[in-house]
């Protein structure tokens, strides 16, 4: 884990409150653990072993159960993100329209491959199974700022400049 | 809230836009980048040229043309601008009553526009999707009023299996006929799901619906509710889809506050509740039972059928589960009939059909065509065919669970069955569009690395059988396959497909297969030659 990354949030009340919210919305019924932990990771960005340990105490749900979940689904990730997250779209049209080239780019600039984050924590590369926007392809999102139908150099020169480094 | 309450509110709210001279609609899909700041400017120059009151500016919903976005639409008058900035405002605004901006102006006959039927899509962009009222005036709900005043649950029920509606979520089943199962079946209690985990990558008629029109949907599944006797049902939306997510919320907290959702339903004796589950990265979700599982909480993993959902799905009772589409096809077919949707579209796959028109083709967009329009039609018409001067080589339909059909078969009629002869399926909508410059076997194996990624792991023949057919192919990739690796390949693909437990194993080598039958040559081109001992060395 990197230095800068925040205290374990399993000891963040305000936004344990966000998360018991949403389990009370449920009844803290079992069912509720998807709904639990899309709460949880909006609340703590991330999803760490000992909050998991205390949803599944919370909803009287195995641990094993719990963490098969968690794991079952792309959208949840167990390591906390960086201060900005590029999300590279891999969608049929995306792959078509080159996005393949804006990874390996990444990879040579940065040194990430998606689901990495970088060890100065600033950035997160995740690749999405497509966000629906394939008229726009190629897309990439910065943080939540969707950028479609750039060429490569334009595309390459939006991230340099959206992390402060244009060169 | 009673039914004439609704007649009130919907004849008020077009008395006001009827007080405005000309309205002027900005799509605000996710497909139109910074819709925002256009509204905001016409709003403004709006505001400062003292038109308030003669000019109204709002968020329209996907106007379909995303190639050529922000697009805005001026009414009365049928005005399309394309590629709109902020800047464009003081020329739009000044345009009005006017002759249109020249610069910005779409032709009015662009086949794209005049060739399409739009039925699901009617009032996507021509109104506010965040508006109740504006889904009111434009004679919203006007069905669920009709149904639950004048027909019982069973005559719903004949309307939508005389309509011919089949599933839009891609298996192409009856809607009628499950809707009958699910009325039919005994238990206390029954729910409703709505399908909205659009997993294809390349398809994403859902979301636009749900970003446009959300209480199309919402009606649909009102209407529903009634005729099946459920009282609860799930909208199972990606969480890739933030804004439709979104609007979704708005327009069940406003259906709810006009007592079109909850208790007693606009004075009858139906009740309903409808939650919103978010979807969390798994393809294999769109899957019905994967599906019902995950709004039980667990992990997707599909449930061997039968047992149908219509018998025993969400927590063991009967459940009616549709798609997106299918749910938006229903208001219409109550409001004007099952014979007008009976009329559309081919002898058995009826009505229109939303596809997403997106890859190496000019106009990438969605779009709406009665089914048994060619393929050449949505390619080359409406679509405006390939750019950069480059050659059509095949169309891709279905997702990552399709075909790719090539140019031979372009005059082939869309429709279920046509589709499936061709060895592709009709999937949800998706139509991507492969030009010469693509290598079949590149894209074959994306597809077959997307599969195996997204196999949930339950079977064996799709948990290994992806793997090992990516193994395959990424030597045919590579040019070092034998002739037996291609034996085996087709091997393989026949037991996958045959074998699996789900929809996702059993189509996943469809890419395979369909481009062995139409582009073999290309995995011919890549085995190595027998040494001179006969053998072949990779």
């Amino acid at each position: 884990m990197p230095a800068s990354a925040p205290a374990p949030p399993s000891t963040d009340n305000s936004r344990w409150q966000i998360v018991d919210r949403a389990m009370q919305r449920h009844d803290y019924r079992p069912d509720a653990l998807i709904e639990t932990l899309h709460a949880v990771q909006d609340a703590f960005g991330y999803l760490d072993v000992a909050t998991l340990t205390t949803i599944a105490a919370k909803l009287r749900t195995p641990p094993a159960k719990v963490f098969g979940v968690a794991t079952f689904y792309n959208h949840f990730h167990l390591e906390p993100k960086g201060d900005h997250t590029l999300a590279v779209c891999t969608g049929t049209a995306c792959h078509l329209k080159g996005n393949d080239r804006m990874l390996a780019w990444l990879r040579d600039r940065y040194h990430l491959a998606p689901g990495e984050t970088a060890p100065d924590n600033r950035l997160s590369l995740v690749e999405v199974r497509c966000v629906g926007a394939c008229a726009l392809a190629p897309v990439i999102v910065t943080d939540s700022i969707l950028i479609g139908r750039k060429s490569f150099a334009e595309a390459t020169a939006i991230i340099g400049e959206w992390l402060g480094d244009a060169t | 809230m009673q039914p004439e309450d609704l007649n009130r509110l919907a004849a008020e709210h077009r008395q006001y836009l009827a007080g405005f001279a000309h309205h002027i609609l900005v799509c605000a899909g996710l497909g139109c980048p910074d819709n925002d700041a256009i509204v905001a400017a016409l709003r403004r120059t709006v505001a400062e040229r003292q038109l308030a009151t003669r000019v109204l500016v709002r968020k329209g919903g996907c106007m379909g043309l995303c190639a050529l976005g922000p697009i805005v639409l001026i009414l009365p008058g049928e005005i399309t601008y394309q590629t709109v900035t902020p800047a464009d405002a003081g020329d739009i605004v000044a345009s009005l009553g006017k002759a249109p901006v020249q610069r910005l102006l779409l032709p009015p006959d662009l086949p794209f526009f005049t060739r399409q039927h739009k039925n699901v899509l009617t009032l996507s962009g021509r109104i506010d999707p965040e508006s109740i009222d504006d889904y009111l005036a434009a004679g919203g709900y006007e069905a669920l009023r009709t149904a639950l005043t004048t027909m019982r649950p069973a005559d719903v029920i004949r309307q939508i299996q005389e309509s011919g509606l089949r599933g839009r979520g891609g298996a192409g089943y009856p809607t009628g006929l499950k809707w009958a199962t699910v009325a039919k079946a005994t238990g206390d209690k029954k729910y409703l799901i709505c399908n909205g985990d659009e997993g294809d990558p390349g398809a994403f008629m859902d979301r636009s619906i749900l970003e446009s029109t959300p209480h199309a949907v919402l009606e649909g599944m009102i209407i529903a509710a009634y005729a099946v006797g459920a009282r609860l049902g799930y909208i199972y939306v990606r969480a890739e889809y933030p804004l439709a997510v979104q609007r979704l919320k708005l327009a069940i907290r406003q259906a709810e506050r006009k007592n079109l959702l909850g208790h007693a339903i606009i004075g009858s004796n139906v009740d309903l509740d409808l939650q919103i589950r978010l979807g969390a990265g798994a393809f294999v979700c769109g899957e019905e039972t994967a599906l019902i599982e995950s709004v039980e909480g667990k992990r997707g993993l599909p449930r061997p059928r039968p047992p149908y959902p219509a018998e025993k799905g969400l927590w063991g009772c009967p459940t009616l589960i549709n798609n997106v589409e299918t749910y938006a096809n229903v208001p219409p077919i109550i409001a004007r009939g099952p014979e007008w949707f009976a009329a559309l579209g081919t002898d058995r796959s009826k009505g229109t059909k939303v596809f997403a028109l997106t890859g190496k083709i000019r106009h990438t967009g969605l779009i709406e065509v009665p089914m048994g329009t060619s393929l050449r039609e949505i390619v080359f018409d409406i679509g405006g065919g390939i750019p950069d001067g480059h050659a059509f080589k095949a169309i891709q339909t279905g997702g990552p669970s399709g075909g790719c059909i090539p140019a031979a078969h372009l005059d082939t009629p869309v429709s279920y069955e046509s589709l499936n002869e061709l060895g592709s399926i009709m999937g949800s909508g998706g139509m991507i569009v492969i030009d010469e410059t693509t290598s079949m076997i590149d894209i074959v194996k994306y597809f077959m690395e997307f599969c195996m990624e997204e196999s949930c792991g339950k079977c064996i023949p799709c948990r290994a059988g992806t793997a090992q057919i990516l193994g395959l192919l990424t030597k045919f990739q590579q040019r070092q396959a034998t002739a037996a690796d291609l034996a085996g390949l087709e091997t393989l693909c026949d037991l996958v497909k045959h074998t699996s437990l789900c929809g996702l194993g059993q189509s996943a080598p469809n890419p395979v297969l369909s481009t062995l039958r139409y582009f073999r040559q290309e995995y011919l081109d890549r085995i190595v030659p027998p040494t001179p001992t006969g053998e072949a060395q990779p």
